[in-house]
């Protein structure tokens, strides 16, 4: 809601209203907080804070997608491979050193988030060579290649692919420890996608979003930033993409370049709103929450999949700017209208006095 | 490596080179008409394999009297999904989000036929589906020539359409300009849904000679798209012609990296390849150099 709070704050310019809209931002963002934190506490079954586990998995990915993706305007459906090299850099680096299960490897995901940001880098250069469609198509076939030599590279363990050290958790607490850290991750990310929208460097990748050569004419270095945002935006989804296959506890070629992955952070930050903070954290949370809890209610590939293709559908041709947008716009439009029938009572009370009040 | 594999090697991938080069058409025919990229594809040549399962297994129907049945129900999905779909898409970012929709569409697909025929591997099964000619030291199957031959005629058809008919010229008004096609009269919604109708309708023969030279399952369509997109983005998108040269050289190198270095490491040519190309012509290699203006 920082996002929303802000771009209204900006273009509204109520200066009387801002500190009370502050100060009420500042309490519902410490009241979310709180129930994230204490989330595990109270609710201590199993099945479902794994669930809030991978949903929070999918909301970083989401946000960091959107950190490039939303504020560039650059569609990148390649995002898997900084999750699956994520996870590989950590399962192969536990398995090559010796690394114990539990915190050992947790610390080894900041490893992973590197790899992934110096993996970035190069399939950055190759992709921005090209724009719009051209690159949508790019970042596929690069997936692609990286998904093939997962499946093929000698280190990777192949088909079969590698187990991760089992943590030392006891049962009844194993999933809280993840979900902490995944929160931590989450946190991170949120601030510097906040940090980014409201900064000089976010302003000029949304001037790319909107009209790149013009901002290049204007003296935008497009092709550093866009860089520079694509290898942020891949940082936090390789530690993610660590963490979350050593929850899994194994990692495989099929697994870890998923082409759905790649389609489900899209449509969730689609969902809730293409280049807002609040809206891909807002689709990842009901999208993965309630896609995990199909999966365990069904049990059917094919029931979820065309659960989540028709949805899929539904969103993009009913919404096709995100849940965000669409109710702040509607919202406004509506303040708007009774701002103006407020006006048009006023003037029509003037010279017809009480009939305009009979009437209602 | 000896001379003689190399050469049937290339052989090889002239053959089915062919057959990708008619999806690959279907594909950029509906980009160069539409703007729209359609990820449904890859797992419509599936949908088209499975139904000629269908009818060869269930019903009796052999593979090549079978597309006089696919072919029209593969045209139908593809005008149905041009109607219920492709649109509705805004004219701004509308290639981008015909990504995202054709995708689910894809997904949708997937979805219905694994739970229809689950996730085990099929492959057609016919008497000229492992039988070959021996031609000048060459061996055949004659699968692949059956699928060359086909993949030619509708390619040549195709043409004929495009360039020698007054609805190809429509076709090609309404890829050029849409406004001053609408402007002359010609019914751009009409053009629109019966070339997304034909470039689907070419998935029923290629899903016919793919599933009877590799086996399938729901799941394949996502590595034929990738291929397919690689070929269409090579060859520059709009372009049938470059679509056609593309796919026949990428699938000769393929096959003969397939024979002299490793055949799992073949595909990886496509991609590098792909990548190769873009470095130095960002329009691929046929493609007109400005982006298309909306």
């Amino acid at each position: 809601m920082t996002g929303a709070v802000t771009q209204t704050g900006d273009v509204a310019g109520a200066p009387a209203a801002a500190p009370r809209k502050r100060a009420l931002t500042l309490g519902v963002m410490l009241i979310i907080a709180a129930v994230f934190i204490a989330f595990p506490v109270v609710v201590t079954d199993p099945a479902t804070t794994s669930i809030a586990f991978f949903a929070l998995v999918f909301m970083v990915a989401a946000s960091a997608w959107n950190i490039f993706s939303g504020y560039s305007g650059y569609l990148a459906l390649g995002h898997a491979v900084f999750f699956g090299t994520g996870g590989y850099a950590v399962a192969v680096a536990a398995r090559d050193w010796h690394v114990a299960g539990g915190w050992p490897v947790f610390a080894l995901c900041l490893f992973g988030g590197l790899v992934a940001g110096l993996v970035a880098i190069p399939v950055g250069l190759v992709a921005l060579r090209t724009r719009r469609h051209t690159f949508v198509v790019v970042t596929i076939a690069i997936f692609f290649i990286f998904q093939l030599a997962a499946y093929n590279l000698g280190f990777t363990g192949g088909t079969s692919g590698i187990l991760l050290p089992l943590p030392p958790f006891s049962a009844a607490n194993f999933n809280q420890p993840f979900y902490y850290v995944a929160l931590v991750i989450l946190v991170l990310t949120v601030l510097v996608s906040w940090l980014i929208r409201r900064s000089r460097f976010g302003l000029q990748l949304l001037a790319i979003r909107d009209d790149e050569d013009r901002a290049l004419g204007l003296g935008v270095k497009t092709r550093r930033l866009k860089l520079t945002a694509f290898v942020i935006s891949a940082i936090p989804v390789g530690l993610v993409g660590g963490l979350y296959f050593d929850f899994v506890g194994q990692i495989y070629p099929q697994f870890a370049f998923d082409p759905l992955f790649d389609l489900s952070i899209a449509l969730m930050a689609f969902l809730g709103g293409l280049g807002t903070i609040v809206g891909p954290l807002l689709g990842a949370l009901v999208l993965e929450s309630l896609q995990q809890y199909l999966t365990q209610t069904f049990s059917s590939d094919a029931t979820y999949l065309i659960a989540y293709g028709v949805l899929f559908l539904a969103v993009i041709l009913v919404l096709p700017r995100g849940v965000v947008p669409g109710v702040t716009e509607w919202l406004e439009r509506r303040r708007a209208k009774a701002a103006l029938s407020a006006a048009h009572e006023r003037d029509a009370a003037v010279p017809t006095g009480g009939v305009a009040g009979a009437a209602q | 490596m000896s001379f003689t594999a190399l050469l049937q090697a290339i052989v090889d991938g002239v053959l089915t080179g062919g057959v990708y080069a008619l999806m690959a058409a279907g594909l950029t025919l509906i980009f160069g008409v539409m703007d729209i990229i359609n990820i449904a594809q890859g797992v419509m040549v599936i949908l088209g394999a499975y139904l000629s399962y269908e009818l060869s297994v269930h019903v009796g129907i052999g593979l090549l009297p079978g597309l006089l049945i696919t072919v029209p129900l593969m045209f139908g999905v593809g005008v149905a999904i041009e109607f219920c779909f492709m649109r509705r898409l805004r004219d701004q970012d509308r290639t981008q989000m015909s990504i995202l929709v054709t995708y689910a569409v894809a997904i949708v697909i997937e979805g219905i036929l694994t739970a229809i025929f689950g996730v085990d591997y099929q492959q057609l099964q016919a008497s000229y589906v492992n039988s070959s000619v021996h031609l000048l030291g060459f061996y055949l199957p004659d699968i692949y020539l059956i699928g060359f031959v086909l993949a030619i005629a509708l390619l040549a058809g195709l043409y004929y359409m495009l360039y020698r008919t007054k609805f190809g010229r429509a076709v090609r008004s309404s890829l050029q300009n849409r406004t001053a096609a609408d402007l002359i009269g010609i019914d751009v919604n009409r053009v629109r849904t019966l070339s997304v109708g034909i470039g689907v309708a070419v998935t029923a023969v290629g899903g016919m000679v793919f599933g009877a030279t590799n086996s399938f399952n729901p799941n394949t369509g996502y590595d034929l798209i990738s291929r397919l997109l690689a070929i269409v983005i090579l060859g520059g998108m709009g372009s049938i012609g470059g679509a056609m040269a593309a796919a026949v050289f990428i699938l000769v190198i393929n096959d003969v990296v397939a024979v002299a270095w490793s055949p799992t490491w073949a595909p990886l040519v496509y991609f590098v390849a792909l990548v190769i190309v873009l470095s130095f012509r960002p329009q691929g290699l046929f493609g007109r150099a400005a982006v298309r203006a909306q």
